[in-house]
């Protein structure tokens, strides 16, 4: 080692979901190494998986992510009702989408204001924000629990959901069920534009970065619930298509698996989307990214924060236009009876695209599965920004470098017990 | 009399127990003045020495690491109350218990070379004395905050140990079994959930894992009335507490055919 060689190491990252380390190599000036050490144990899911029925992943998949449940459930009701030939009735559709507006708007306020807002403020948690402004936090929290109070409605509760299934619901909720929400909601919106015009001022570091960018896309909408994915090179494919595109490999200091699209790493995720889509925002969440500062697209990091409070907005803008709409479906679910085949199914979690395929058999047993999280297809970029950020400040301390690499990894809003996880590469049937 | 302090630690899980502490939106922050959040890595990068007053403990025991890390944290625990099915019953990823696992990390693992887990995923009481235990996938949201408040006060919390079924007739529902055929597991099921599934016209899965002495002898015979066949049966019992001991034994209590 050379004796002007730095290490870094940060032996658990807080304020992310899940367990990571960080570990920082420099020699003589130059950044070697910037890995993110994902030690969160490994569940095997794909793997036991295989030989259960077709009708369980969406609540097995649920348990790989107790902050964003309802995008396993969504990516996987959509692989299997595919597979099973069966497209959901209009209502049924939208009541899916309105439950994950749920999730985005529970997910991104937590990241938001009990996470990542006391990077910018100078507080270790909340709890200590709270005691210098007590109304930010009770803003966010009261935004979170609107979103919360949505998923609890519809799916039964916050985390884990019990009621949804493939083809649909066990139940639907009534209109009238639905009115108290939209007030909580309506009072979560005008807090949700207050957030983002004062997260807009916030002294940003100047980054803009060049990786391919990829989202789930829709015509019509900002694509929650399914879409085809686009990226920003210009493709655009189905997601039975995804598994030609991105290919998982194993790297030594991680469970989770890095991803990389044509060869290449990409990024997944709000500036993703809000760059791919961001004409298809509503009136109202476009307004609030122009104040915020916001043009077309977003690809600088450190910004992540603005671009997930227009989404806030955004996801009660819909919430709200999807209850004004809401007729009670006829059935609270479709026919799915299972025949062999593989399907495919994305839609976007709050922190980015997820996909899931499976393959089943004539009587519904799946055979094989896999789940690509967007954490692990994420890790590449966080480890090249990390190696960035760090070589343009090693004038820094220690400490304050360390603090700058959590900011980092921060801005990504990593969902570490998601993204540990196994790549199914082969099938093979006892 | 200093303010207590709460310490959370997450093991093999999914975030998503102690993921409802920060749910409880319109009592956290009166919570943060009554009790001081000492160690809290998802919330906040303070991080202050042991020992605690209560640790909570999210996760199961999968890796060498975790089995030593779980002692450590006991040691330093006045009250120590695990919180949700995996620390309970080994949760969803206790599936591998029953599988082989060197066919698990060769055929779906490029480099399991890399990889340190161990071949059974084991609850919290296997390694350490628990001193209160709250069921769930996830944990109830109200359970935790009544078990915090008993706690603060000093009192033993309110934790049901009876079924879903009591629930069930509390809420005033009716009989999703008995009145649809649709296949439930509340009468073994603990309750603490407020019969959330049948609330929605689902039968209960299990999540809140075996109350005290089920009979599942004499709900097997009823699931196959409801359609069941045993492959489905053995689903139904093989998710978030399959390896509770009730649930993994369940056909020791069968009536013979």
């Amino acid at each position: 080692m050379s004796h002007r060689s730095r290490q870094l190491r940060v032996s658990s990252l807080a304020r992310v979901e899940g367990e990571g380390a960080l570990r920082v190599v420099v020699e003589d000036g130059r950044v070697q190494r910037a890995e993110l050490d994902i030690y969160e144990p490994p569940r095997f899911f794909e793997a036991f998986l295989r030989g259960r029925g077709y009708t369980e992943p969406p609540d097995i998949t649920a348990r790989i992510c107790g902050i964003c449940p309802v995008a396993y459930q969504t990516s996987a009701c959509n692989a299997l009702e595919q597979i099973c030939g069966v497209a959901l009735d209009p209502p049924l559709t939208a009541l899916r989408r309105l439950l994950y507006c749920g999730e985005w708007i529970s997910s991104h306020s937590l990241h938001i204001h009990l996470l990542h807002l006391p990077d910018f403020l100078g507080y270790p948690d909340a709890i200590a924000l709270a005691a210098d402004h007590r109304e930010l936090v009770e803003h966010g929290l009261a935004v979170k629990k609107a979103g919360n109070t949505l998923l609890e409605l519809i799916g039964g509760r916050p985390i884990h959901p019990i009621n949804v299934r493939v083809g649909g619901f066990y139940s639907v909720p009534g209109r009238a069920e639905l009115a108290p929400v939209a007030e909580q909601l309506r009072r979560a919106r005008d807090y949700a534009i207050e957030t983002a015009s004062r997260v807009a001022q916030f002294d940003f570091p100047k980054v803009e970065l060049d990786h391919d960018l990829l989202a789930a896309t829709a015509p019509d909408r900002y694509a929650i619930e399914d879409g085809t994915v686009s990226t920003s090179t210009g493709l655009d494919f189905p997601a039975s298509e995804f598994g030609e595109h991105v290919v998982e490999e194993q790297v030594p200091h991680s469970t989770a698996l890095h991803a990389r699209l044509d060869g290449r790493r990409y990024l997944t995720g709000p500036l993703a989307r809000y760059s791919l889509s961001s004409r298809r925002l509503s009136p109202l969440a476009r307004e609030v990214a122009a104040a915020a500062g916001l043009g077309p697209e977003c690809r600088n990091p450190f910004r992540s924060i603005v671009v997930r409070a227009v989404e806030v907005v955004y996801a009660i803008d819909e919430a709200l236009r999807l209850i004004a709409g809401y007729e009670p479906p006829a059935h609270p679910a479709v026919s799915c009876p299972p025949r062999p085949g593989v399907g495919h199914g994305i839609s976007e979690a709050p922190r980015g695209l997820l996909y899931h395929r499976y393959e089943i058999d004539g009587a519904g047993s799946i055979r094989a599965a896999t789940i690509i999280p967007p954490t692990s297809q994420n890790q590449a970029a966080i480890e090249d920004d990390l190696r960035r950020v760090v070589s343009e400040h090693l004038d820094l301390d220690d400490a304050a470098l360390t603090t700058l690499c959590e900011r980092t990894i921060r801005n990504y809003d990593p969902c570490i017990s998601c993204s540990a996880h196994f790549l199914e590469l082969d099938v093979v049937r006892r | 009399m200093t303010t207590p302090t709460l310490a959370v630690w997450k093991f093999t899980s999914c975030d998503g127990c102690q993921l409802t502490l920060l749910d409880c939106e319109d009592e956290l922050l009166t919570l943060a003045g009554r009790i001081r959040i000492a160690h809290f890595v998802e919330a906040s990068s303070a991080v202050e020495p042991g020992p605690y007053d209560v640790s909570l403990v999210e996760g199961s025991v999968s890796t060498p690491d975790e089995q030593r890390r779980i002692l450590e944290i006991r040691a330093q625990s006045r009250i120590l109350v695990t919180i949700g099915a995996c620390a309970s019953h080994g949760g969803i990823q206790a599936l591998r218990n029953f599988a082989d696992m060197t066919e698990f990390a060769s055929v779906v693992y490029a480099s399991p070379q890399y990889i340190s887990t161990l071949d059974t995923v084991t609850p919290i009481a296997a390694h350490v004395p628990v001193d209160y235990e709250l069921r769930g996938c996830p944990i109830d949201r109200h359970q935790l905050l009544e078990t915090l408040c008993a706690l603060l006060a000093g009192r033993e919390p309110d934790l049901p140990n009876t079924s879903v079924c009591s629930e069930c007739k509390r809420r005033g529902n009716t009989c999703v079994m008995v009145a649809d055929g649709i296949p439930c597991l509340g009468p073994v099921t603990q309750a603490g959930c407020g019969a959330l599934c049948p609330s929605y016209h689902r039968g209960c899965y299990g999540c809140f894992g075996p109350m005290e002495r089920p009979n599942i002898g004499a709900l097997l015979p009823i699931l196959r009335i409801n359609g069941m066949d045993a492959v489905d049966i053995d689903r139904v019992f093989s998710t978030v507490a399959v390896a509770a001991p009730d649930f993994a034994d369940r056909s020791r209590d069968e009536p013979s055919q």
